[in-house]
């Protein structure tokens, strides 16, 4: 199986072959090193810019405005607070112009804690970037559904926001991508060596044709007593609160958002209107989350059919990931916060 | 004219004015450059349709942005900004320009005081009242943003924004995308970006430099600054310790240039030079035209005629002494374009604003929902 790294490598593969991508830039994009995390690795059309995360965003609307498909990238959302402006005019061009300017853009940037990243790895962006109207931002928990959302991604007409979450990229999924051969094949076929790479180039394999549509959620795993949505780092931990909870009898439906702007109303609706419950669960810091608006909605359109209040467990409203840890641990949710939280949930009377 | 581009990159502009412009201005220049009856012999150096085309178009622009003022301080508009003062090297701009759409053209990255470079190239007076009047029919910005904050995709001018000076980066992603072009033999024009003294101030401005220099990858892209050397109410020489913007340039390899941005004529060889230079070279230029700003920064100081040098009286003075016109011949200029903007105003007063329900237009392309509620 591939793991979201190499997923995300073979979905710019076939942008840049197949999708009309000509620019995937950032800092350490290009060889030698081929990303941060390894994810833009012997693509033929990715290019070392200078550490200037203003110029990467900005250079990426104006390759929008020439029509030039692009995927930038921000080596870690920690660093895209400086471009926020940018990608304000990235979400309003078309609007301004009132429909004159597309700007067909893709921005990529590694998210969340879960590899003691300390102070300035560990930074969410989800939060951030639902108030960026304009734009759509998507937001994968498994390989297969990063290559789906990024092929998405590029072909979509609008700027797409493709948020990594950094804990999970060296995860390998449960589900092949069309046409994956296995996984040491894999390897050897598109992960550079260690050493000199200069001579190297990447043999890609034949993928089928796959997309995942942004907007659309997906239901993990199917309950009846309960509806916690999430993505990113914390859908697996939610997933496995489910089955740990089934030991108990109780039945989680988990929601993998995977779009968090278009969001999946129908599917979080039709559930919570089944469950009667939900906690919503990311870990960009609490106040103003995301979550908050998922649960303020269901309030207003759900309150009678609900069991119990709706819940929202985030990152805690804190300047920072403290590197201990002991802190990292105490600033962002855990299984066992996520246990805490459904468990009170299951446990309210109406 | 003060020229402080490197040893290695110096183009002396008198060797390259030598022959009449070859440009895509509507005007052909047919006629014979004027020499022996010319005092001034910067006038002769062009053909003498072209000249009076400059003047003619500088007043145009004139009186429209005075028009936009009125329009403003009669309550029939919210905002006023643009570039009255900016004519003479606007219009020269605006002439030169390969306009056309796509990257096979130039791309124009213009601030907001680009009435003169639109007017050069053939914008009508009533798509820039309908803009500051946002109207329904605003061709721009249907009604939803300031006056200049130009848009005419047919001819490369990517939106007009407010922030100053992100338009300096934002021009890299389209020089790249001719530079490309460029190195495939194919059809690529250059990328144009125009902006203050003040803005330069912003980190987005040394992107430019930085980017467009890349050692390998440098980019056909025309950095312009047009100092007038105000900041809103802020003076340049209480925040720039540098003598002249375009000295920036020089850490990076760029050819850069100090011109008189009051002159047409100065800016129209410089324009053209730049220019020429850009296509042959794929390399960047950085120029700085130093000129006036005539009301201000915009109607948030009042939008009053400010004791700085007109361009134009300027302009007159040399062609009326050079005996290319008669004493009178801009005041008949004015009074034609004055009757014009005041019909065109009379037009766009008529005109409806944009719907309400037009709000959710355009926030995503092919108008795709984008309002949480219908999700």
């Amino acid at each position: 199986m591939a793991n979201m790294a190499q997923a995300i490598r073979m979905a710019l593969h076939h942008g840049e072959k197949n999708l009309g991508v000509t620019d995937i830039f950032g800092e350490d994009v290009g060889a030698p090193l081929g990303g941060a995390f390894t994810a833009t690795q012997g693509l033929e059309t990715a290019w070392n810019s200078p550490l200037d995360e203003r110029g990467i965003i900005s250079t990426a609307i104006g390759l929008g405005l020439a029509g030039d498909r692009c995927v930038a990238e921000i080596q870690f959302c920690d660093y895209i607070f400086n471009t926020i402006d940018l990608l304000k005019i990235a979400g309003n061009t078309l609007w301004t112009s009132n429909g004159q300017y597309n700007m067909p853009i893709v921005v990529m940037t590694p998210v969340g804690a879960g590899i003691r990243g300390s102070v300035y790895h560990s930074h969410s962006f989800d939060a951030w970037a639902s108030r960026l109207p304009g734009w759509k931002v998507v937001m994968p928990s498994t390989p297969l559904d990063a290559y789906g959302l990024l092929v998405s991604a590029i072909k979509d007409p609008n700027p797409v926001l493709f948020l990594k979450p950094k804990a999970l990229l060296r995860v390998r999924g449960e589900e092949l991508i069309p046409g994956e051969p296995p996984e040491k094949e894999l390897k050897s076929m598109i992960d550079a060596p260690i050493g000199d790479r200069s001579k190297w180039k990447a043999r890609w394999p034949e993928l089928g044709e796959f997309e995942i549509p942004i907007g659309k959620g997906k239901i993990v795993r199917e309950g009846t007593d309960v509806t916690v949505v999430s993505y990113g780092r914390t859908l697996p931990l939610c997933t496995k609160a489910a089955q740990e909870l089934a030991g108990h009898g109780k039945s989680v439906e988990v929601i993998d958002l995977r779009s968090i702007y278009p969001y999946d109303w129908s599917m979080i609706r039709d559930s919570v209107r089944k469950t009667g419950r939900v906690l919503f669960v990311n870990e960009d810091t609490e106040v103003t989350n995301f979550g908050e608006h998922l649960a303020y909605r269901v309030t207003q359109e759900l309150f009678y059919e609900l069991q119990a209040r709706p819940r929202v467990l985030a990152g805690k409203n804190l300047p920072g990931i403290g590197l201990h840890p002991n802190l990292e641990e105490a600033s962002v949710p855990h299984f066992e916060d996520i246990m805490e939280e459904l468990e009170g949930v299951l446990a309210e009377v109406p | 004219m003060r020229q402080v581009q490197s040893a290695k990159a110096k183009v002396k502009l008198s060797s390259k004015t030598k022959k009449p412009a070859k440009t895509m201005t509507p005007v052909k220049a047919t006629a014979k450059p004027v020499k022996a009856a010319a005092k001034d012999r910067a006038l002769g150096l062009l053909p003498k349709p072209q000249v009076l085309q400059m003047m003619d178009l500088m007043v145009k622009s004139r009186v429209l942005e005075e028009r936009l003022i009125k329009v403003y301080k009669a309550g029939d508009a919210f905002f006023w900004i643009g570039g009255p003062g900016e004519e003479a090297f606007g219009v020269p701009l605006g002439l030169l320009t390969n306009k056309g759409q796509g990257p096979a053209y130039d791309y124009l990255h213009l601030h907001y005081r680009g009435t003169p470079t639109l007017i050069a190239m053939g914008m009508p007076y009533i798509d820039s009242i309908r803009l500051i009047m946002n109207r329904a029919t605003d061709p721009s910005t249907g009604g939803r943003n300031f006056a200049n904050h130009y848009c005419y995709p047919e001819w490369n001018v990517v939106p007009v924004g407010s922030p100053i000076e992100v338009q300096y980066g934002m021009a890299l992603g389209t020089a790249i995308a001719q530079r490309r072009r460029k190195m495939k033999k194919e059809k690529s024009g250059v990328t144009i970006v125009t902006g203050g003294d003040a803005g330069s101030a912003e980190g987005d401005f040394a992107s430019c430099l930085i980017w467009s220099s890349r050692p390998g990858n440098e980019l056909p892209i025309y950095i312009t600054v047009q100092n007038n050397k105000w900041g809103i109410s802020t003076p340049y020489h209480e925040q720039h310790g540098e003598k002249h913007v375009a000295d920036r340039g020089k850490a990076f390899g760029i050819r850069t240039n100090v011109v008189n941005g009051n002159d047409p004529i100065e800016s129209y060889f410089q324009i053209e030079s730049d220019l020429e230079y850009i296509k042959k070279n794929t390399r960047p230029v950085l120029t700085e035209f130093e000129l006036s700003r005539l009301y201000g920064h915009s109607s948030a100081s009042g939008a009053n005629r400010e004791n700085e040098v007109c361009p134009i009286d300027l302009f007159e003075k040399r062609l009326v002494d050079s005996k290319y016109i008669q004493p009178g011949f801009v005041k008949e200029l004015l009074a034609k374009y004055e009757q014009e903007s005041r019909e065109a105003a009379d037009i766009v007063r008529t005109e409806a604003g944009p719907a309400k329900s037009t709000i959710w237009d355009h926030v995503y392309a092919d108008n795709e929902n984008a309002d949480w509620r219908k999700f």
